[in-house]
Formats: structure tokens, C-alpha cells, sequence
């Protein structure tokens, strides 16, 4: 008979046999067996978070970053009610999370124990799936189920709930299986059919757009080479969706930058007067899509995605795809390889017109600001960071708000996994942890997450963990002491009544990183801005940045919720040559 | 303008009436998992009835009844196959004459047995089952279409009807096929 293990030894041998490198995590009553068990697997480093909510949002950053699954370990009750919002975080931005909590012991549940709660009760609708141990022979089976189904399909989180009793019980550990797809669920189920479709639809087309997601980048990185290749192959132009960033390198020409509420005018331009519209791993988001009915109109839409629920989810479609990305973008090659290798030339002069008229879009450059000598703007701060970091394989994660979008749209990336950022929850507090696990995944490279001053309080207190790990993380704050999405909302929506959007009182974030053990550095006018960068680049220790920017700013272009995609806002310079009067002032 | 962030509904199209079937492991939870994915994504259920129908295999059989626009029931169905413990996912239009509907429902009448009596032949053509019987009162189980019975509850009232225990509606395929 073969040795017996506990529960705890369980949980490090399936972590051991998936690989894991790394745990994020807080430890607690419910999960003290676990953590007695740490010390005898070497191979396995435990990251010490200051909240739940920190652990979760790292290990988000280590997965997105690092293309492997982020694993976080909390305690019952507060422990994985703080794991929540990190847990809901990932499922709509579908990272990989394995989460493992600590739960009462079996004979109290139930029984409003001390630290009970329901947790796979609240977090059945935040998860893909989810398990209470409640036998220890299940134990192993359950941890590497969840492995599987975290990682397989759309990735997503799973939680695994072990009460202490199980914890400290005996059982024989078994090693992962491959098996037969999950309760007969597939993830490519297209044919060559659907792919002689698409390459029809696709040399019909005159007015052609490429519209590509997160589903790029999960997809791991060959899938960006692929696409880069399949750019190429048919000289259509490509817009991304916010998640999608850095699948296509962001100064290439054939790109047209972000879409959606914050994205270029050309983007959504073409994106609205497109006759075939190839939605590669996106969904159709309510920001992407701006008002349903006037979407796109006369586009023949396909759209290519792992998860079959995605399609006519918001958007009905000509031609679905189901599939993985990285796989259908192959077929596609292999075929216009076989049956029009002179595609791109051949096609050249049926889209020429398309791509005079994006030329002219163009030429409004939306995403100009008007810049000063007096003030940062905190556009102007983001493209100086762009500048000074370019080349240095930067990974950039950002908090939520109007910093996020400036960021979206002046920094520009050209590989995959660079950018972590919170699109579908749209977490405030999420980049200063994710950068955490990103410099934890990566430990020579350059991390950055570009923050705003409200959202980087929410989770100010994982500045110790990067101070105990020595993880050289870069918080750049661009403050404008204002919740700045909020008070652009409110400036152009609610008669710039500026309600409780002020923080009137805010910490000194110098000081803050000086208490911390880091290393704080303040820019307050353009001219030495580029000095502090450097200054910053230059520090081997976590840094706070504070970089004060203009308080007004907005963040332009914008689709007002609820136009079309050709009613957008643009800034304050096009404003001025055309002014908004009457009839278009009621429109804002 | 709206003054909202988030976008104004569109236009909704014709809500239609189905039956979906839902083949699950029978393990804790599960039951949440598929009423979860309806209340949390605002979709009907006009009924539902759930258990096990193989004790080998450990498969319960959910069947829902729902209402929705072809774009919702399509989510639905689509939704459900994605959660992990579904095997499979039938999905009946109401109409559709291939497929058996029924839903059980016990009445308790209670009276004098003239009244009882009247009762009870009422409800002879929907299969009616006499399973109890004292000499104030009756329970009778029938089985019939959901709106059969609505009408039966309502027209037993005024003969002693006091008490109205239903299921909600199961279905199968009319032949020999079944669904795959």
C-alpha cells in the first residue's frame, strides 16, 4: 500500500505537479495546516500580501504576464470575502486564477462558525467553477480539476474550498490524468468550411477591418505572431480592443489604434462604415459597441472566439468561428497560402479607397492634446514615459480611471502579455498588486503601473510586499487630486456638479514612500519631468512617482454612452475650429 | 441624452415560451449553479423540476420552463453547456407537437361528498388518481398541461377545493429517438 498524505501535503503535491512556482497569499486560522506544510516544498514560494484582495490581483498580474496560472491561498470567511473582487476581476477579463481557501472544519459548517461563510455560495456567479472538499479522497482529483478547467477554453478563476478538518486528514495522493475533454465540452469546433467562408467574405470585402481582443493574447504568444502574419498576408487594417493591446504592435501602420469609447477616431470610424468586420477574440463589449442598433450597420460581421456563449451575445454575427484563436488564424494562412498567395497585392486595389479614407480619419488626430509649458499634462507624461522606456521590454499595469485610457492610447506596445490592465470589472486598486505579481513573474524587467491618486489608495498597503519581496516596481501616479473619470462624467454630464469626486485631503506620497521603505520622487512641471523619469528608471527600489498634472483635463476622444460610433467627442482643439452650438450642445 | 454611463436598451424582440432540459452530475450545488445563472443573468423560470434519473451514473434532469427572445434562449442554452457539471442541454419550443409536456398536481377538496364527488368527476379526464380519502375530504393527484390545471384550481375552488401542491412541467420526445 502506498503512503499515505495529508490533506495539506496534497494540496503542495498537486501545486508541485502543476508546476507552481509561486503562491500569493495571507494565512488564517482556517488555513494554518497548509501553511505548516509550506516549509517542506522548497520549490514553492509563498508571497505574503497585505490584503486578500492584493494576493488575488497578483497573482492576476503573475498570469497575465507570464501566460501561467496565477495561485492564491487565503484563509475562510474575511480571507476569501476579500478575495472576491479579484476573483470577479478575472473571470470578466478571463485570467487563469486558482484559488485556495481555507474553510471550518466540516462538522461547523453550518453553524455560523467563527470566519465561516459561505464562500462557494458567494463566489458561484465570480467563478468558472468551483468545490468544497468534503472528503479527503476527492482532494487531489478536485485541485487538478481545477487546474484544467482554470486553464482550458476561455481561462478563468476557480476556487477550491478545504475545510481544516480535511486539511488534517490522510489520504493517497494521485497525479494529475489527462483525460477526455470535461463533460464533452470542446474548444475548436470549426472546419475548413467555416475558414473557406471567412477567406471568401475576406477577398469580397472593400472595406475590410480586423477587430481583435484579450482572446489574442490568451491565446499565448504565437498567436500574435500569426496575426502580425495574417495583417500582413491581406493588408487589412487592425483595431484592438483594450485588452488586446500589444497582439499588434501599436506603431505599426496598418494599426489604427484602440476602438471604443476612448478609442481613435479612425478606429471607430472604420470600425462603423466597414463593410466586413473580423472580430478575432473579442466580445462586443457595451464599450466597444456603443449604442447596439446603429453598431456597424452595414458590416458583414465574423467573429472568431473560444467561448461559443460569446457569439450573438450583443451582437448578431454572419459568421461565427469557434475556436482558439491561435488555431484559426493558422488554417486561415495555410489556406490563403494555398489558394491566394498574392492576396495582400492582389487585393491592394479594392481596398486602396478604404485606406484613403482611414488616411483622412487620420488626419484629424484625435488623441492630440493641448499641451503647456506651465502645467503636466498628464497625456504629455505618458508619451515622455513611452519615449524614455521604449526598448526597455516594459510591462505596464494601470489602476482604473482616465489615467488608464491615456496610458491605453499613448503608450505603445508590441508584444503580447505587456500589459496588464482591469477592462471588464474595471477594478480602481487593481495595477499596484498586479505589478506586484508581473515583477514577481519577471524579476530583471522594468514593471510600471501607471496609476491615478485615488485608485492607487485602495491598495496602497502592497507597497510593503514589494518592499519585502524587493520588487522594484514603478507606481507612476499621474495626480490630478480628482477621481478624473468621474469629474469628466460629471463636467460634461451632470452641470459640472463635482459631487464628493474632490479628494480634499491626500497623503503626501513622498513621504508615504519614504514610510514605506521605498523611494519617492515628485515632478510638478514639464520641464523637469523627463529629469525625474530618468531618475526613476534609474532607482533599483520600488518607487512612488507623484507626478502632478493638470486638474482639468479630460480624456478625448469619447463616444457619449448610448451614440454610434461615428458621434464622437473629440478635444478641446478640434472644439475650438468647431464649436459646438445649439443643437449639437444638447448632445453633450 | 441619457445622463448615463452605460448605454440605452435596444429595441426587444418576441419573447417565446420553451422548455429547456438540462442532463447534470447529481453533486452538491448544482441546482444553485443552473437558478444562479438565471436569476444573475435576469432570465425567466416559469418553472422548474429537478431529480436524479440515473443513480448509476449520478445524472439529475433539470427541465425549466422559460421565456425569452430567440437571442435569449440562445444564451441560455450556450450559458448552461458552459457549466462544468452539464452534460447536455435540450431545448423545446412550446408549440413543438414531437414533444409530451406534463406537470402532476395534488388538490385536498373538502366538503360533503356530493361536492367531493362533482370535484373528483371534474377531474377524471386529466388522469385523476384518488389517494386519499376520509369522510371530510379527498386528495387527488392529476396530471395535465400547466394551463389544464390553472384552470382546474381555479374551477375547484367553489367545490371544497383548500389546498393546491403542482411541479412544474417535465417533457419528452414523442418515438423511439431520444436526445442526444
Amino acid at each position: 500500500m502506498s503512503k499515505l498524505s495529508t490533506g495539506a501535503e496534497i494540496v503542495f503535491k498537486c501545486l508541485e505537479d502543476q508546476n507552481v512556482e509561486f503562491i500569493f497569499g495571507y494565512p488564517g486560522g482556517a488555513v494554518l495546516p497548509i501553511y505548516d506544510e509550506l516549509k517542506n516544498h522548497s520549490s514553492i514560494k509563498h508571497i505574503l500580501v497585505r490584503h486578500e484582495q492584493g494576493a488575488g490581483h497578483a497573482a492576476e498580474g503573475y498570469a497575465r504576464s507570464s501566460g501561467k496560472p496565477g495561485v492564491v491561498l487565503v484563509t475562510s470567511g474575511p480571507g476569501a470575502t476579500n478575495v472576491v473582487t479579484a476573483l470577479t476581476d478575472a473571470y470578466m477579463d478571463s485570467i487563469p486564477l486558482i484559488c485556495i481557501s481555507g474553510q471550518v472544519p466540516t462538522h461547523l459548517i453550518g453553524t455560523d462558525a467563527f470566519q465561516e461563510c459561505d464562500t462557494t455560495g458567494i463566489t458561484r456567479p465570480c467563478t468558472k467553477h468551483n468545490w468544497l472538499v468534503k472528503d479527503i479522497k476527492d482532494l487531489s482529483k478536485i485541485i487538478h480539476e481545477a487546474f484544467e478547467v482554470a486553464t482550458t477554453g476561455r481561462p478563468g478563476p476557480v476556487l477550491v474550498d478545504i475545510p481544516k478538518d480535511i486539511q488534517f486528514q490522510k489520504a493517497k495522493y494521485s497525479k494529475p490524468k489527462r483525460k477526455k475533454k470535461l463533460n464533452g465540452k470542446r474548444h475548436n469546433n470549426f472546419n475548413q468550411k467555416d475558414i473557406d467562408e471567412l477567406i471568401k467574405l475576406m477577398s469580397k470585402a472593400s472595406k475590410p477591418i480586423f477587430y481583435t481582443g484579450g482572446g489574442v493574447i490568451n491565446s499565448g504568444p504565437r498567436a500574435s505572431v500569426l496575426l502580425r502574419e495574417l495583417v500582413e498576408a491581406t493588408g487589412f487594417p487592425i483595431t484592438s480592443t483594450l485588452q488586446g493591446l500589444g497582439s499588434f504592435p501599436g506603431d505599426d501602420n496598418s494599426f489604427l489604434g484602440m476602438l471604443g469609447m476612448h478609442g481613435t477616431y479612425e478606429a471607430n470610424n472604420a470600425m462603423h462604415d466597414c463593410d466586413l468586420m473580423i472580430n478575432i477574440g473579442a466580445r462586443f463589449d457595451d464599450r466597444i459597441t456603443g449604442k447596439i442598433d446603429e453598431f456597424s450597420p452595414k458590416s458583414k460581421k465574423v467573429h472568431i472566439d473560444i467561448d461559443p456563449s460569446s457569439i450573438n451575445k450583443n451582437v448578431k454575427v454572419d459568421l461565427p468561428i469557434i475556436g482558439d484563436v491561435q488555431d484559426v488564424i493558422s488554417s486561415t494562412l495555410k489556406t490563403i497560402k494555398k489558394a491566394k498567395p498574392n492576396f495582400a497585392n492582389s487585393n491592394k486595389q479594392k481596398i486602396s479607397k478604404w485606406w484613403e479614407q482611414i488616411q483622412k480619419w487620420r488626419e484629424k488626430k484625435s488623441l492630440d492634446y493641448v499641451n503647456s509649458t506651465e502645467t503636466i499634462k498628464p497625456q504629455y507624461a505618458v508619451q515622455r514615459l513611452y519615449e524614455l522606456t521604449k526598448g526597455k521590454d516594459t510591462y505596464i499595469t494601470t489602476e482604473v480611471g482616465q489615467h488608464q485610457m491615456w496610458a491605453a492610447q499613448h503608450y505603445k506596445f508590441d508584444k503580447p502579455n505587456r500589459w496588464m490592465t482591469s477592462g471588464g470589472l474595471g477594478t480602481m486598486g487593481y495595477g499596484l498588486p498586479a505589478a506586484v505579481g508581473v515583477q514577481i513573474a519577471h524579476p530583471k524587467k522594468l514593471v510600471i503601473d501607471i496609476a491615478g491618486e485615488a485608485s492607487v489608495l485602495m491598495t496602497m498597503q502592497e507597497m510593503s510586499t514589494a518592499v519585502q519581496y524587493n520588487l522594484p516596481i514603478k507606481i507612476f501616479i499621474l495626480n490630478n487630486e480628482y477621481m478624473g473619470m468621474v469629474r469628466q462624467w460629471q463636467e460634461l454630464l451632470h452641470d459640472k456638479n463635482y459631487s464628493e469626486s474632490y479628494t480634499a485631503a491626500l497623503p503626501d506620497f513622498v513621504k508615504l514612500a519614504e514610510a514605506y521603505g521605498c523611494v519617492g520622487i515628485r515632478a510638478t512641471n514639464p520641464n523637469e519631468l523627463d529629469d525625474k523619469i530618468i531618475e526613476m528608471l534609474n532607482t533599483d527600489r520600488p518607487v512612488i512617482f507623484d507626478c502632478l498634472v493638470d486638474k482639468q483635463e479630460n480624456c478625448f476622444p469619447m463616444i457619449p454612452s448610448g451614440k454610434p460610433h461615428n458621434q464622437m467627442l473629440l478635444g478641446p482643439k478640434d472644439q475650438e475650429q468647431n464649436k459646438i452650438t445649439g443643437k449639437g450642445k444638447t448632445l453633450v | 441624452m441619457s445622463k448615463s454611463a452605460y448605454s440605452t436598451p435596444g429595441k426587444k424582440g418576441k419573447f417565446d415560451k420553451h422548455i429547456i432540459v438540462v442532463w447534470v452530475d447529481n453533486e452538491a450545488g448544482v441546482l444553485a449553479r443552473v437558478v444562479g445563472l438565471f436569476s444573475g443573468r435576469g432570465y425567466n423560470i416559469e418553472s422548474l423540476a429537478v431529480a436524479e434519473v440515473d443513480a448509476k451514473l449520478n445524472i439529475s434532469r433539470i427541465t425549466i420552463v422559460t421565456t425569452g427572445t430567440p437571442q435569449v434562449i440562445e444564451q441560455i442554452k450556450l450559458q448552461l453547456r458552459k457549466l462544468v457539471p452539464v452534460h447536455k442541454v435540450a431545448d423545446f419550443k412550446r408549440e413543438d407537437k414531437n414533444v409530451i409536456f406534463k406537470e402532476m398536481a395534488l388538490f385536498k377538496l373538502v366538503g360533503n361528498i356530493s361536492k367531493r364527488k362533482k370535484a373528483f368527476n371534474a377531474c377524471k379526464k386529466y388522469n385523476a388518481v384518488l389517494l386519499d380519502k376520509t369522510n371530510k375530504s379527498y386528495v387527488v393527484q392529476v396530471t395535465a398541461l400547466r394551463r389544464e390545471i390553472d384552470i382546474m384550481s381555479k374551477n375547484l375552488k367553489k367545490l371544497g377545493l383548500v389546498s393546491v401542491s403542482r411541479t412544474g412541467a417535465v417533457a419528452m420526445t414523442r418515438g423511439a429517438e431520444i436526445f442526444k
